[in-house]
Formats: C-alpha cells, sequence, structure tokens
C-alpha cells in the first residue's frame, strides 16, 4: 500500500489542503445565499452548463457521423483541425463570434447594407443564449475526438448486414452506430459538462456584461469586491455543484446504457 | 419479395483504371447454388458485392428474381448476405440479431418472434436466444449469422467466404449443415464465395471459376473435375500434373523428344495443333508397370514422396524438366528417392486444357 502515499502527498499539498483553506475561509453562508445575484448565477451556470452539454453532443455527434461516414474530399484534414482547434483559447471563439454576430460584427452589417436600418437583427451575443453559442461551438470538439474514434472501430460489415437485412441509414445508425457510441458518447459528454460548469473565459468575454455564473462571481466577489469569505462561500457551492451535477449525470449515462441493453434485448 | 435467381450481365467493376471485375456473364437459377472460386484479388468478392449493391457496376447489370437491381439500393434488394467475420451486432442478443432484418423490413409485429424462433430452429440455436454474440463460440456466431439472413426469407443467400474463420474441423461440420440447409430451402439461390476448392466440390451446384477479374470457367464440379476448360482450372479445381507439350497427331502429345502420351479422344477444345497443356489427376495416376495394354506408360527417377497417411504421394521425373505425381494407397514399400519406378494412366485420364500460358 506504501506507492499510493507519493500521489496522495501530491495531491494533498498542491490541491486537498487549498480546497481545505477555501472552505475555511468561507464564512456567511446565509448572507450569500440570499443575495440575487448569487441565486441567479447558480442558476445561469446550471442551465447554460447543462445546455452547452447537451448542445455539444447533439452537434458533435452529427459532426463527427458525416465525416466518419459520409465519404467527402477534406474530411481527413476537417478531422486533424479539430485537434487544433482544441488547443485554442476558449476566449478565441468568443472574439470570432463577436466579429460575426457582434452589434459591428459581418452578420449587422451584411443586414444594414442590405436593408439601409441603423442597427442589425442579431443582439443574442451577451445573452445566456450567446454564452451558449460560443460554449457549444467550443467543446462540441471535445465530444467529436472520442466519437471519431468510437466510429473508426464500427466494423463496415456490421453496418453492410444491417443495409442487406433492408435497414435504412436512419436505422443503422440509430441501433449499429449509437449503440457502439454510447460509451464514447458520455465520456465526451461528461468532460464538456465539468468543463462548462467551470468555464470562465468564455463567460467574462460574451455574457460580461449581462450574464454571470459561479465562476465570474467569484472572480467579481475576490478581485473587484475584495470580498475574499464571500468569494469562498460561492467556491465551495461551484465545487460541490461540479461533484454532484457529474454524480448525477453518470447515474444517468448509466441507466442509458443498461436501459439500452435491455430494450435492444427485448 | 423477390424470388430467386440472380443474373450477371456483362458486370465490369472499375476503380479508375484498375478493372476488379471484366464483364461478367453469369447466371444462377432459382435454388442453384453457385460457387465463385478463385484466388485472392479474382473479382469474386466485387461480384458478390455488385449483387448486394456495395459495389456500383462501370457497366453492365445486375438482375435479381429477373428484376434489374443494378441502380437499387442495398435494403431494397431483398437478399440474405453472410460474411467470414460474422458481423453480428454485439449490443443485441441472439434473437434480437435475427429479428434485426424483420424489423427493419416491418414485418407484422405478430410475426416476427415465430420467424425468428424458426429461423434459429433451422440453425440449431434455439437453445442461445438470449446469449450475447461475445458469450458464443465462432461457428455458433456464424449459425445465428446465417439465422439472421434467412429470418427475412431472402431468395437470394450470398456467403462470403463463411467458414474461412472457423477451424478446419468445424468448417466440415457447417458445410454439412449448408449442405442440408440447402436441402431444406430449394427455392433459395446461394452465391457461394470462397478460395477454398474442396467447401466449392462440396457444396455447389455449379463453380464459376475465377481469375484476374475474368470467369475463367464455370460448369458442375463434376465436369470442371473431370474435364477442366483451362490449366488454370485444372490446377485450382483438385490438384493436377500440367504436361506441357506439341500435338503431333490427333490424340498424341509430344512431352519431352522420346516421350509421347496418347490423351483422351477428340473432344471440342479447338483444334489439334501446336501447342498444348495436358492435365493428368494425381489420383489417376498407378505406380508400377501396368497390367493391361493401351495405357501410357512414364518412366524415371522418384524425385520426391510424401506419405499422407492413408495415401503416398510419389513424384516421378519423367523427362528433362517434367515430373508427374502419383498419389496412391499407402504403399508397404514405397520406393526410395532416385529409385526408377513406371507410372502409368489410362488415355481417357489425360485430358488437354488449352494453349500453355493462354
Amino acid at each position: 500500500m506504501l506507492w499510493v502515499v507519493p500521489p496522495l502527498a501530491v495531491l494533498a499539498l498542491t490541491f486537498l489542503y487549498p480546497l481545505t483553506l477555501v472552505v475555511r475561509q468561507a464564512d456567511g453562508y446565509g448572507e450569500v445565499f440570499r443575495q440575487a445575484s448569487f441565486r441567479d448565477a447558480l442558476w445561469n451556470t446550471v442551465v447554460i452548463a447543462v445546455g452547452a452539454t447537451a448542445g455539444a453532443l447533439l452537434l458533435g455527434f452529427v459532426l463527427a457521423l458525416v465525416i466518419a461516414f459520409v465519404p467527402f474530399p477534406g474530411a481527413k484534414s476537417l478531422s486533424r483541425f479539430i485537434d487544433i482547434f482544441l488547443a485554442f483559447p476558449s476566449f478565441l471563439i468568443t472574439l470570432a463570434l463577436l466579429f460575426v454576430y457582434g452589434s459591428r460584427g459581418m452578420a449587422n452589417g451584411l443586414w444594414t447594407d442590405v436593408t439601409g436600418n441603423g442597427t442589425g437583427p442579431f443582439d443574442f451575443l451577451h445573452t445566456p443564449w450567446g454564452v451558449l453559442l460560443a460554449e457549444v461551438t467550443y467543446f462540441t470538439p471535445l465530444v467529436m475526438r472520442p466519437l471519431l474514434a468510437a466510429f473508426s472501430q464500427v466494423e463496415t460489415a456490421q453496418m453492410e448486414a444491417a443495409a442487406s437485412l433492408g435497414a435504412r441509414a436512419p436505422r443503422i445508425v440509430r441501433q449499429v452506430i449509437l449503440p457502439e457510441a454510447l460509451p464514447a458518447l458520455a465520456a465526451g459528454g461528461s468532460l464538456v459538462l465539468v468543463m462548462c460548469l467551470n468555464e470562465f473565459g468564455i463567460v467574462l468575454f460574451t455574457g460580461a456584461k449581462g450574464v454571470t455564473t459561479l465562476p465570474t462571481l467569484i472572480y467579481g466577489k475576490a478581485i473587484l469586491d475584495g470580498d475574499y469569505t464571500g468569494a469562498c462561500v460561492v467556491a465551495v457551492v461551484n465545487v460541490l455543484l461540479s461533484a454532484a451535477l457529474y454524480g448525477l449525470y453518470r447515474l444517468l449515462v448509466a441507466r442509458v446504457t443498461k436501459g439500452g441493453a435491455r430494450r435492444a434485448g427485448a | 419479395m423477390t424470388r430467386g435467381g440472380i443474373r450477371f450481365d456483362g458486370v465490369t467493376v472499375a476503380y479508375g483504371d484498375t478493372v476488379v471485375l471484366d464483364s461478367l456473364d453469369l447466371t444462377v437459377e432459382t435454388g442453384e447454388v453457385m460457387a465463385l472460386l478463385g484466388p485472392s484479388g479474382s473479382g469474386k468478392t466485387t461480384a458478390l458485392r455488385a449483387v448486394a449493391g456495395f459495389v456500383r457496376p462501370t457497366a453492365g447489370r445486375v438482375l435479381i428474381g429477373g428484376q434489374d437491381v443494378t441502380g437499387l439500393p442495398p435494403y431494397k434488394r431483398g437478399i440474405g448476405m453472410v460474411v467470414q467475420q460474422y458481423a453480428l451486432f454485439p449490443h443485441l442478443r441472439v434473437d434480437a440479431n435475427v429479428a434485426f432484418g424483420l424489423k427493419a423490413r416491418k414485418a407484422p409485429r405478430g410475426e416476427i418472434a415465430g420467424r425468428v424462433a424458426e429461423a434459429l430452429e433451422m440453425t440449431g440455436m434455439t437453445a442461445y436466444a438470449k446469449r450475447y454474440p461475445r458469450e458464443l463460440s465462432g461457428g455458433q456466431q456464424q449459425r445465428v449469422a446465417i439465422a439472421r439472413a434467412l429470418a427475412v426469407r431472402p431468395g437470394v443467400l450470398l456467403l462470403d467466404e463463411p467458414l474461412s474463420a472457423l477451424d478446419a474441423q468445424l468448417r466440415s461440420g457447417m458445410l454439412t449443415e449448408l449442405a442440408k440447409l440447402h436441402r431444406d430451402l430449394p427455392d433459395v439461390s446461394m452465391l457461394y464465395v470462397t478460395h477454398d476448392q474442396s467447401e466449392a466440390l462440396t457444396l455447389a451446384d455449379r463453380i464459376a471459376v475465377m481469375d484476374r477479374a475474368r470467369l475463367q470457367d464455370c460448369g458442375t464440379p463434376r465436369e470442371l473435375y473431370r474435364s477442366p476448360g483451362s490449366a488454370f482450372t485444372a490446377s485450382f479445381v483438385g490438384s493436377a500434373n500440367l504436361l506441357t507439350g506439341v500435338w503431333c497427331g490427333t490424340d498424341v502429345v509430344e512431352v519431352a523428344p522420346d516421350l509421347r502420351i496418347r490423351v483422351r479422344e477428340g473432344a471440342a477444345d479447338g483444334p489439334r495443333e501446336g501447342d498444348v497443356t495436358v492435365c493428368v489427376r494425381p489420383h489417376l495416376v498407378g505406380l508400377g508397370e501396368p497390367d493391361g495394354s493401351g495405357l501410357n506408360v512414364v518412366r524415371g527417377a522418384v524425385t520426391g514422396l510424401q506419405w499422407r497417411g492413408s495415401s503416398h504421394r510419389v513424384t516421378v521425373a519423367v523427362a528433362e524438366g517434367c515430373e508427374v505425381t502419383a498419389e496412391v494407397g499407402e504403399l508397404r514399400v514405397p520406393p526410395g528417392l532416385g529409385e526408377r519406378v513406371a507410372l502409368h494412366f489410362a488415355c481417357e485420364d489425360a485430358v488437354p486444357v488449352g494453349v500453355p500460358g493462354a
């Protein structure tokens, strides 16, 4: 059992000890909980994280499906590009979205040019929808990477057998490809969920004016207001929320995968 | 649903400049088992995939049950297919695997259970209905794959090297069962792709021999074995001594300056002049001086001797650069290497199989 000591020591020094400091610093829970800004931030965090995860899963599945199974020139380079995309900083995506959908962005520019109006119709970047769009855009590749790996494992012979048995493409996707991709989908989803719960850069860049989530609230309390104890309270809530949502997600995945197997066997 | 019978009508498949199937004309009758036999790269699997709809012919037509299906997607062709690697759906139990095609083809709900049971019964897999594929042996998985293909009651069953992943013993057992299946389903046409001549000889009503993207020969196993149309067929269907020589008379071939053999009397195998290859089956060659007359006798030194349990294979150099192998029942006293022996075979069993190198 001695071999567990070094990693445990490192973990304790770099993670657990600071965490206990944060927990011990936290004070005045009741007061923080009563603030409307905290309740807003909590709600925003959960809704945006769950929404972005669902969006990234859906979009990632469809895109990976196309890249893996629809032969088109450039599919390989596109798949390479996803790896590079993952290396971009998150706020870069936000900046790109600003250039496209911002009040002076391309989309609105096109609109004002065509219609002659003073302002364009696209004004959602600073709302939760903007944050959602940015997070889905940024985190979708995170879902696609494991999915593409899973799709490359699906035997062509299985899909051909299904087709010869009379199955069309939607049925093949549903009953042959999806079941084999479920573990990869679950892995990608859990990663995105946790990343979204703690995303800071995107929220700061897009939603700064109207949308606050727990991480930006912590930043605001600690750096802007100098309220460290309050920041620690929010941080504790953020950690617990991450753990709870992640646990819930794994439970859901376990149920779905098992249910899938049961349904299939009937 | 379309019923049996497959027709290839000048089917060509090419990828760029590479022709993998060259204007194939072939008809599989309703209820017939046709083996496509050939080495890898001969185009046999491409031909099967053209019937299944996974390969689009560059030219020609494919007909199933008299209907042109060349432009139809696989799911509309009403075929059953079994492949070498089973391709069962790993997350579905055996019964759900077998039911897959019925559900995909929207069979009435009430019928599905009965037809699944029937297909499992036919392949002897009833007891395994609730297992997952990973819990079955290779042979059992292949039975499920066959049951899955049969459950949809196809008029045409395509088998692509179905036994190649099984070990030798299991293979011969499955071969017997496939033959029985064929008797139980007299209306189903089967196209059976294999590189194994014994599978083709055992199972097929007719064999189509393929080589280098072309159909080389087609006939009943007995025809191809007794009277191969080419040297390639002779060597690929059964083993063969192939002797090259020159015609010097209507029924006589000079194999070497001092060695002439008398061959089977004229059939419609082209003009009897110039170069020719003669096929003699090793098991039709006898060892020793012949009892009767009218037989070909060749003599020479033993260059090879193989003991095969129930038989001996004796190879004799009968002329410069010309060896003949005889497969004879196990010898009590086999000849030693270098010993001079005589071999004999009937004229009837020396079959001209065309011009060498053609």
